[in-house]
């Protein structure tokens, strides 16, 4: 009851901060020329959302937008995992391998994105590509230190029960590596979401990173911020996805 | 064995150590055999120590034998029960289980961790079935009998707990059926009770009391409490202070079975094994007391 009370006094508080914001821009751009062409019309862009909605013209990029950025993560993670374990099991090629993993990730992956339009041109995929640069690293180090860590008694409990090697992997170092993709799953879906959004503002002819391209070509403050909206709307409503996925299957870390 | 009894003896000093009737199992392979095991570790950093947890160890656990092991904190129990568990190479020495020597590891024995060792994310049915499953039973044999030992162990209306969810005491226990749903030969169990309350603890003794006498089983079993030890072995082999551990004692517990945890207390033989046992004992752990201190003071 006081709980409920509580939730609904802190988002009564939101949402009149954010009128408020609203209000003190509409008011200040019918004030001042110089405001209106910085800032643009909250109207106005509260217009072209509702018409890329009800047009459906929007559907086509956001589609495009957010397929990028599921096919960034799932390859990132895919390979990271895949990689990370490899690496975490073998001393030998985790110490070959280490300068050059440390080295990649530590180059800027942003100025690659012109190159990948190259390699892979302009469509979906060369912002894929960014986008599994981005993922790869993050999941890669988390499911690398994880195997590591994991604890040696567990190990040792698990062969005491008549695990073979392959058993081990399966059983406890897959298992323990896939509780560590989850635990950077915010970090590496939120990636995935800026890689694919960069990747299309760096030139590409669809998605919403492209509208605001476009948009920014012709001064169209209100369409931009519009974008910008959308993808803020659209990396809110992923990450709250996460935390529910994330209730339901990680029970068993406990609060 | 003989020369472990002689050992101990020497060591023993003025306690009167009783020698176990061994010599005529000749015929009957040992279920546990560790002969002049020491365990050395590599030092931990620069400037440091290799160091010798136990050395020139002799112990023999015949089949069906119940030996309790006690000794100051940090003598190198756990270490023992790992190189018998063929989870620690011994640096020298062998090892050999039912008279063959032991290769990687021992897979007729069970071992309950002193440390936590329940997979986190599997519930406590699957935890106990995890071995099971490893081993080709499917999965509604696995859970039926997972099941039954979470009920021997008073765990029903937790199977879907998570490890998590689960107090100390509980995740002992669940531990406990991991372990016993596997029914090995060997049992190796280190300080398995020692996280449960009074009556739960005596309650789980009185289980494993009935459970080895039912069907055979040898056991190792480290414990620090003494009353524990008289009322659950046949046999109490006391280890010196550390570094290189060795057994000092051993006393034979020729108390009656079956044997009732909450009532043996009481009698004389009971306190008479206590107050022998414990002298020895006493001595052992004050010289690691003041050994740590000296290294502390150093
Ligand atoms: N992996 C290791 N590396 C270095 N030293 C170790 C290692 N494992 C154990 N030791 C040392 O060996 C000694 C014996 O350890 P062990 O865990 O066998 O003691 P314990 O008798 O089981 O103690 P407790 O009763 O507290 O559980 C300790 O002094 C410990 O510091
Ligand atoms: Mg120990």
């Amino acid at each position: 009851m006081n709980n409920a009370k509580r939730h609904s006094i802190i988002w009564g508080a939101r949402l009149a901060i954010i009128v408020a914001l609203l209000i003190a821009w509409q008011i200040s751009i019918e004030h001042s020329r110089i405001a209106a062409f910085f800032l643009g019309s909250p109207k106005k862009i509260g217009e072209t959302l509702v018409e890329w909605f009800t047009t459906g013209s929007i559907y086509k990029h956001l589609g495009i937008t957010l397929m990028e950025t599921m096919l960034s993560f799932l390859i990132g993670t895919g390979f990271a995992l895949i990689l990370g374990l490899w690496l975490a099991l073998n001393d030998m090629c985790a110490a070959i391998f280490d300068p050059f993993i440390k080295g990649l990730n530590s180059m800027p992956r942003l100025i690659m994105a012109p190159i990948f339009a190259v390699w892979f041109g302009l469509g979906i995929w060369s912002k894929v590509a960014l986008g599994v640069t981005l993922v790869f690293f993050v999941v890669f180090f988390n499911v690398f230190q994880g195997i590591r860590e994991v604890s040696p008694v567990l190990i040792a409990n698990a062969k005491m029960l008549g695990a073979s090697r392959q058993q081990l992997v399966r059983r406890v170092y897959i298992p323990s590596a896939l509780s560590w993709v989850f635990s950077s799953l915010h970090l590496s879906v939120g990636l995935a979401f800026v890689g694919a959004v960069i990747g299309e503002y760096l030139g590409s002819s669809a998605g919403v990173g492209y509208l605001i391209l476009e948009a920014e070509g012709t001064f169209d403050i209100e369409t931009v911020l519009a974008g910008v909206i959308l993808l803020t709307t659209c990396a809110l409503i992923l990450d709250f996805a996460i935390t529910l996925f994330e209730n339901s299957l990680l029970k068993w870390q406990g609060k | 064995m003989t020369l472990a009894v002689a050992r101990a003896m020497v060591r023993g000093g003025e306690a009167l150590t009783i020698m176990t009737p061994t010599s005529d199992a000749g015929s009957r392979a040992n279920a546990l055999d560790l002969r002049g095991i020491t365990c050395t570790f590599p030092p931990s950093g620069k400037g440091e120590k290799p160091y010798t947890a136990v050395r020139d160890v002799n112990l023999t656990l015949a089949d069906g034998e119940f030996v309790a092991i006690v000794g100051p904190t940090g003598c190198g129990k756990s270490t023992l029960l790992n190189v018998a568990a063929g989870l620690l190479p011994a640096n020298t020495g062998d090892v050999r289980i039912f008279g063959q020597p032991l290769i990687g590891i021992n897979d007729r024995a069970g071992y309950m961790f002193q440390a936590e060792c329940l997979l986190p994310w599997l519930t406590a049915r699957r935890n106990v079935a995890f071995g099971l499953e490893l081993r080709g039973v499917d999965t509604a044999e696995a859970t039926r009998r997972a099941d039954a030992w979470l009920a021997r162990v008073g765990l029903s209306g937790f199977e879907d707990r998570y490890p998590k969810q689960l107090s100390g005491g509980m995740k002992k226990r669940v531990a406990l059926a991991q372990v016993l749903v596997m029914e090995p030969k060997i049992l190796l169990m280190d300080e398995p009770f020692s996280a449960l309350d009074i009556q739960t603890r005596q309650l789980m003794e009185n289980e494993l009391l009935d459970m080895w006498s039912a069907d055979k089983k040898s056991v190792f079993f480290v414990t620090h409490d003494l009353e524990e030890a008289i009322s659950l072995a046949d046999r109490v082999v006391v280890m010196s202070s550390g570094p290189a551990t060795t057994p000092v004692a051993e006393f034979n517990v020729d108390i009656p079975r079956p044997r009732d945890v909450t009532e043996i207390v009481q009698s004389p033989q009971y306190l008479d094994l206590h107050r022998r046992i414990w002298e020895i004992l006493k001595k052992e752990v004050l010289k690691s007391y003041e050994r740590g201190k000296t290294v502390a003071a150093s």
